[in-house]
């Protein structure tokens, strides 16, 4: 197989990151950051303010990729990820990690990397946020790339993005939540 | 009633074997290999560009299996097609009646012949089961709109058992069944006590009152083969044990102590709560499976469908 012979970086694909800020602190900086009535109007008037929403969205991009690795999807999976970005793995999985994790938990694709999904079930269950990795998550939106996902969040579009399902009945999806509604 | 469903259905412990489509716009490469497997297995995975290598899709090459008289199990990976090849594809095995699809993630790309290619992983794995089902239960894409008529494929993927987390294996397949899934295939399965916690975590989340499990099995015939296994195919363990059996023997016994430990593992496995069968990896060994069940004493599945012993190209357009 050669890995060794792997040149560094490279493939153009995504590279699992450790984020740099523990995922106690995250959930805490969610708080802050919650939606709410302020946030909403926020969100709102940067949406109609193009220069105000470049802005906003570039900081959220410089603060986001420092400390998580952020490729800017635009629909945050971080909260329901143990703050672990799933679009670090190299096949940008949603829903836990593939089959090809080797036994000492490193990334099939970046043999010198830890898998993602490994470091953010650790990191969920260690911060008590274990059942959050079980939500289904439905597929991305690629419209979305390099949009606010702090505005998504806010204006209320990322509601139902982590789909849970109940004991009783296994499979309650219905085709509204997996489709993504056009805006 | 002969596949899968009907195994299922009566219980009956079920066998599904491997169709690896050749390089080559080659039928009978196809063909032969269905013609071995006839009348010994439920059901054949017909594999998609395994191991991120072209090969004919798993589409032609199921149906080919189709008509030679061997129920397919049509594979379909996220890794070549976004959502909307996806769905079309799923259609097309829904008009052409392929029964079973198995639908996974798929390797990276950069283990294959095209190291180059766009890796394209538009839905996961989990992602692709779900749409499968809204798709065949509630008869619309992803985009909401309505399909024509719907499909009636049976619902399968694959898990990993072996691959870290350990604890988190058996809850990524509560999602994938939660998703829809209706059968699982697994990776092989070397390691016993670990595949047995596995099962035993299953049975908690109660994920084996709506999924039936099929352990992967495979006999490991030379020691090259042994350390292509250890070291190049993705997310596979082979305990020390496994090592210490095929390198105690001859090398010219290799071969027959790989097929005996094959043996003892289906065995082994059917003896195992929950398990409803084996699938049977033997790449290049086709004509190997039908000793290997005898020897584990695996009952045949009953007739299948009429033997025609067709021509690869009879009946096109007539598909069932």
């Amino acid at each position: 197989m050669g890995f060794g012979e792997q040149r560094a970086g490279g493939g153009g694909w995504p590279r699992p990151v450790v984020p740099r800020i523990g995922a106690r602190l995250s959930y805490g900086l969610h708080r802050v950051l919650a939606a709410n009535l302020l946030y909403r109007r926020l969100a709102a008037w940067l949406e109609r303010r193009r220069p105000a929403y470049r802005w906003f969205t570039r900081v959220e991009r410089v603060a986001k990729e420092q400390l998580y690795g952020c490729r800017m999807c635009g629909q945050c999976a971080l909260p329901d990820t143990g703050y672990t970005c799933p679009m670090t793995c190299p096949k940008q999985l949603r829903n836990g990690p593939c089959g090809g994790v080797a036994a000492d938990g490193r990334c099939e694709v970046h043999p010198d990397l830890v898998c993602v999904w490994v470091t953010a079930i650790e990191r969920g269950q260690a911060a008590g946020h274990g059942a959050d990795l079980d939500l289904l998550q439905r597929p991305v939106d690629h419209r979305e790339w390099d949009r606010s996902s702090w505005v998504n969040y806010w204006q209320g579009r990322d509601d139902g993005l982590g789909v849970a399902y109940s004991e009783d009945d296994p499979r309650p999806l219905l085709r509204r939540e997996l489709g993504l509604s056009p805006r | 009633m002969s596949g899968l469903r009907a195994a299922f259905e009566a219980g009956r412990f079920a066998v599904t074997a491997e169709i690896g489509p050749p390089g080559g716009a080659d039928a009978e490469a196809v063909t032969r290999k269905a013609d071995l497997l006839r009348g010994w297995v439920d059901a054949a995975n017909v594999t998609d560009n395994q191991g991120a290598n072209v090969r004919m899709s798993s589409l032609a090459g199921s149906v080919l299996v189709q008509r030679a008289g061997v129920e397919p199990v049509m594979q379909l990976t996220c890794r070549d097609r976004n959502r909307m090849a996806l769905q079309s594809d799923l259609l097309a095995a829904g008009a052409l009646g392929i029964p079973n699809v198995l639908l996974l993630t798929g390797d990276h790309p950069r283990f294959g012949d095209h190291p180059e290619a766009k890796p394209v992983f538009d839905l996961d794995g989990v992602q692709l089961v779900w749409t499968a089902r809204t798709l065949r239960d509630d008869g619309v894409l992803i985009s909401g709109k309505a399909v024509s008529a719907r499909p009636a494929w049976l619902v399968g993927t694959v898990e990993n058992p072996f691959a870290p987390p350990p604890r988190f294996r058996a809850r990524r397949l509560a999602k994938k069944v939660s998703a829809g899934a209706e059968f699982v295939q697994t990776q092989y399965v070397f390691d016993f006590e670990v595949f047995e916690r596995w099962m035993a975590d299953l049975w908690d989340l109660g994920v084996t009152d709506h999924c039936k499990v099929i352990a992967g099995v495979g006999p490991i015939r030379s020691l090259r083969a042994l350390e292509y296994m250890r070291t190049a195919v993705p997310g596979v363990h082979v305990p020390d044990e496994v090592d210490r059996r095929l390198r105690g023997v001859p090398a010219d016994r290799v071969a027959e102590e790989g097929i005996r430990m094959c043996v003892e593992a289906v065995q082994r496995l059917a003896t195992i709560p929950g398990v409803a069968g084996v699938h049977l990896m033997a790449l290049g060994f086709e004509h190997g499976v039908p000793d290997i069940l005898r020897r584990a004493g695996i009952p045949r599945p009953p007739a299948a469908l009429p033997d025609h012993n067709r021509h690869p190209m009879e009946g096109i357009g007539h598909a069932r």
